[in-house]
């Protein structure tokens, strides 16, 4: 059903070309053979994704971003699961207030909570800590996971449960055979953007990861302060490949829209 | 004492009686149908005996037992919902089976048991199929299926047929009092169709604002209504200078009730006239027997015998 | 059915038993840490004694009445506005040109644009540095070499490239809030126009615009409000000299130290934003609340 002219498809292709060149230019250049930045053009290297090798601080903060982004997700998760009930289920005085409350985080600037909780975990003795950077990681990606799985518990029809009741289940037989079972796809679709969104944040985690306990945006962002060389770029073209294929998969798993805006949008 | 009794079932939301003060007695293996326009209360009424809804006051009785006091899981009711609520994540043998897994029948027996019922609705092939790869009609059968294989004492249907077709709501009325009466549950429809309550039950409960405006069989209903909403409930009627007279009464005549005709519509096997007299608008219903009926703006005289 | 419970006696309390787990935490780690934070924008600093936790409005004074502040918050707010627009600019017509693909490019293209919102800031940024970053940056380069400048364009270190960059990291955004828009339409509207002998443009302009801009609007205030607390491009882009609110908070709190004064640039960046999302939300919500109900 495509109306559209060559005037439409032509902007389309310069937007198109806007939106992955940085990406582009960043794989390009972290092939480069030579010891600084350039672009190849005649000869292509690895060298540089060796290198990464050389610098233990980088993989480390890797799989410590996979290691928080799966707990916090996690966690994330599991406190929405029985919140989502409750909002979706009942109407209760202060049920909007709450969800309000919940879904905040994405309001409040990621500098500011980053600010809020270095002084407070300070205070508490929790400063450059990995439990206070999952606590602060749950509050962020609460409302992804609590969306998703919101939407989720709200498209369950009750009849499924009443259903289930007037064939003799009891309410624990219930949770764990019909309600659990069908609200699985929002969950895990929640823990994936919860995840992602994990992984990615830098802004409020600079201000609470100490040299121990860096992720890797942090890494990376410290290092492009001092210098930009090749190194980065070839560490910046792992994590676009790793993002790249997660997001092919989540997309034909469960639909990049849904994922995105909570809702799919229609074929025509 | 009646197999199941409501007795003086009431159910109040704030100052809204939705429910008020509903006498019924259904006998075993009785086929009767709640009807009556949304906001009368057939499906609260429902709900009640279902367990999903708490009266406010009054009493359920199963053979002389209290149901009020039996949780909604043990009440062991069949209950088909106007969604058919199939489980999607189950297939069509695992929704069927699962009342009686939860009553703890072994594998073998509830595969046995499974299958008798499926045939019994003519979803035999279909046991492993998902209910999203299924029809309307045919998800519907399987929520049939469901609640009567565990041999309710009461099958309870809310609208079950309001998402059908016009031809596959008939067909299916028909199979669903074919398989009423080769099982021989008792059964409460709930619908805001007449031409179904009546072609189906055995008694009707004509339903208004949460009362009883009759209960009887169809025929008597519609013959000899008892309020002026029944009248006009089930079927058409007029009000014809003070005395009701259904459409289907009064044919054309040479002396009568003058009036012209405003409107004829062809029906298939009937024609609907609706005819000016001093009177007011009346409708006539005449079967069509292939002979030539008077057009639109032909004058007439309406004939009918008095009510006995 | 609808009904008010599954079985048994109805539990009143089941809702807030429920969402107990979420509260606790809430409170424990957003409340708490933020009235915190609020506090702290009260307390004085010296370079010697550290916080002292007072109550003085001294940072707030400071803040509000310094120029160089002032001039950073107009900055920071400027280069959200030319954000916002730019990406409703472009983004726009783009999620409509989107809208009318036929799958599966459709799809692909749709991943492809949104996609990068999952790509870490870090990777996109730097790519932009790659490309402009004075002598060495692509596109400078290739110019140069074409004879078509002299100079490198001036991007890294400047508000122009600072909107540029934070464009493209939000774009996805606003293509997603006009895209969610559009697919609440109903295509028969276009043809009933067209029928009625409506022109394509006159389609654009006076049917389907006036249907997208609810959803233009909402991107919009997303746009803005995550533009204007944006951290890792400016940063990379602005360097030590180009300072917006939250690079500046940045300085502050681990630099300098003086956390009650980064405190204060927070806590006013977030009272502005709030009341600004805030603000437009209900304008939104309520001009168009008439129209679709």
């Amino acid at each position: 059903m495509s109306r559209n002219g060559a005037l439409a498809l032509g902007y389309h292709a310069l937007f198109v070309v806007f939106m992955l060149a940085p990406i582009l230019v960043v794989c390009w250049v972290a092939f480069t053979p030579e010891g600084f930045l350039s672009f190849p053009t005649d000869r292509w290297s690895l060298r540089w994704f060796y290198a990464i090798g050389r610098y233990p601080e980088f993989i480390a903060a890797f799989w410590r971003s996979l290691w928080l982004g799966a707990l916090s997700s996690a966690c994330a998760v599991a406190v929405s699961v029985p919140a989502a009930l409750a909002i979706a289920r009942h109407r209760f005085a202060g049920r909007g207030a709450m969800t309000a409350l919940f879904m905040s985080p994405l309001m409040i600037p990621h500098v500011v909570l980053g600010i809020a909780f270095l002084r407070f975990f300070t205070e508490i003795g929790l400063g450059g800590s990995f439990t206070g950077l999952v606590l602060s990681h749950i509050v962020i990606v609460l409302p992804f996971a609590l969306r998703l799985t919101l939407a989720s518990a709200v498209g369950l029809d009750r009849a499924l449960e009443h259903a289930a009741v007037s064939l003799g289940a009891s309410e624990g037989t219930v949770l764990r055979r019909i309600t659990l079972p069908l609200v699985l796809p929002g969950l895990v679709s929640g823990w994936a953007l919860a995840f992602i969104n994990s992984f990615d944040e830098v802004t409020m985690t600079v201000f609470i990861a100490a040299p121990g306990t860096e992720t890797l945006p942090v890494r990376m962002f410290l290092y492009i302060q001092d210098n930009i060389d090749p190194l980065v770029t070839s560490v910046s073209a792992c994590v676009i490949a790793v993002t790249v294929a997660a997001l092919v998969v989540l997309d034909r798993g469960y639909g990049l829209e849904r994922l995105l805006a909570g809702r799919a949008g229609g074929e025509r | 004492m009646a197999f199941l009794t409501l007795e003086n079932l009431t159910k109040q939301f704030g100052a809204h009686k939705a429910v008020d003060g509903l006498s019924v007695g259904v006998e075993k293996g009785e086929f009767v149908s709640l009807l009556g326009p949304s906001g009368c209360g057939k499906t609260t009424t429902l709900q009640m005996i279902a367990g999903f809804v708490e009266p406010s006051s009054g009493a359920i009785r199963l053979e002389g037992r209290d149901l009020l006091a039996v949780k909604p899981a043990k009440r062991g009711l069949g209950i088909v919902f106007q969604s058919y609520a199939l489980f999607p994540h189950m297939t069509v043998a695992e929704n069927v089976g699962f009342g009686l897994e939860m009553q703890g029948v072994a594998a073998a027996e509830r595969t046995r048991r499974v299958g008798e019922t499926l045939e019994l609705v003519g979803l035999a092939a279909f046991a492993v199929r998902f209910p999203r790869q299924m029809s309307g009609g045919q998800q519907q059968r399987v929520a049939l299926a469901r609640a009567l294989v565990i041999r309710p004492q009461i099958l309870l249907l809310d609208e079950p047929l309001s998402n059908l077709d016009a031809k596959l709501r008939e067909e299916m009325q028909i199979e669903l009092r074919q398989i009423q009466r080769t099982v021989g549950t008792t059964t409460i429809l709930v619908t805001h169709d007449q031409a179904e309550a009546m072609a189906l039950s055995d008694r009707i409960v004509v339903m208004n604002q949460g009362r009883a405006e009759q209960i009887g069989p169809p025929h008597e209903a519609y013959e000899r209504p008892a309020t002026p909403f029944v009248a006009n409930f089930l079927g058409k009627t007029n009000l014809v200078n003070g005395i009701t007279v259904r459409p289907e009464r009064i044919s054309f005549g040479v002396t009568g009730l003058a009036g012209h005709v405003r409107t004829r519509i062809f029906q298939g096997n009937h024609w609907l006239y609706q005819v000016d007299t001093t009177a007011g608008l009346v409708t006539v219903i005449r079967q069509n027997t292939g002979e030539a009926m008077p057009a639109e703006g032909a004058w007439v005289h309406l004939v009918w015998a008095a009510e006995p | 059915m609808g009904a008010s419970r599954l079985g048994g006696r109805a539990v009143k309390s089941a809702p807030y038993l429920l969402s107990l787990p979420a509260l606790l935490l809430f409170a424990a780690i957003v409340v708490v840490p933020l009235a915190m934070t609020v506090l702290l924008s009260f307390h004085d600093w010296g370079q010697y004694k550290g916080i002292e936790p007072v109550f003085i409005l001294k940072n707030w004074h400071e803040v509000l009445s310094d120029p160089y502040y002032l001039e950073m918050f107009g900055r920071t707010f400027r280069i959200a506005f030319f954000v916002t627009v730019l990406s409703a600019v472009f983004g726009a017509p783009e999620a409509y040109i989107l809208n009318r693909m036929r799958s599966p490019w459709r799809g692909i293209f749709l991943l492809v644009i949104l996609g990068p919102l999952l790509i870490s800031v870090v990777a996109r940024t730097l790519g932009w540095a790659l490309l402009f970053g004075g002598n060495s940056g692509l596109v400078n380069k290739a110019l140069m070499s074409m004879g078509l400048i002299t100079a490198p364009l001036p991007f890294i270190v400047t508000e122009t490239g600072m909107v540029v960059a934070l464009t493209h990291v939000l774009m996805p955004y606003m293509v997603l809030a006009v895209w969610a828009a559009l697919q609440g339409l109903d295509p028969q509207i276009e043809n009933a126009a067209v029928a009625l002998g409506a022109g394509p443009f006159t389609v654009l302009r006076r049917i389907v615009l006036p249907q997208v801009t609810p959803g233009i609007l909402s991107g919009a205030i997303i746009v803005f409000a995550l533009a204007a607390s944006a951290f890792a491009t400016p940063a990379i882009i602005g360097g030590r000299r180009l300072k917006v609110a939250s690079t500046l908070a940045y300085d502050e709190f681990l630099n300098t130290l003086n956390w009650p004064l980064g405190a204060t640039v927070a806590v006013l960046l977030l009272v502005v934003l709030v009341a600004i999302v805030f603000g437009a939300s209900r304008l939104v919500e309520r001009r168009y609340a008439q129209v679709f109900g």
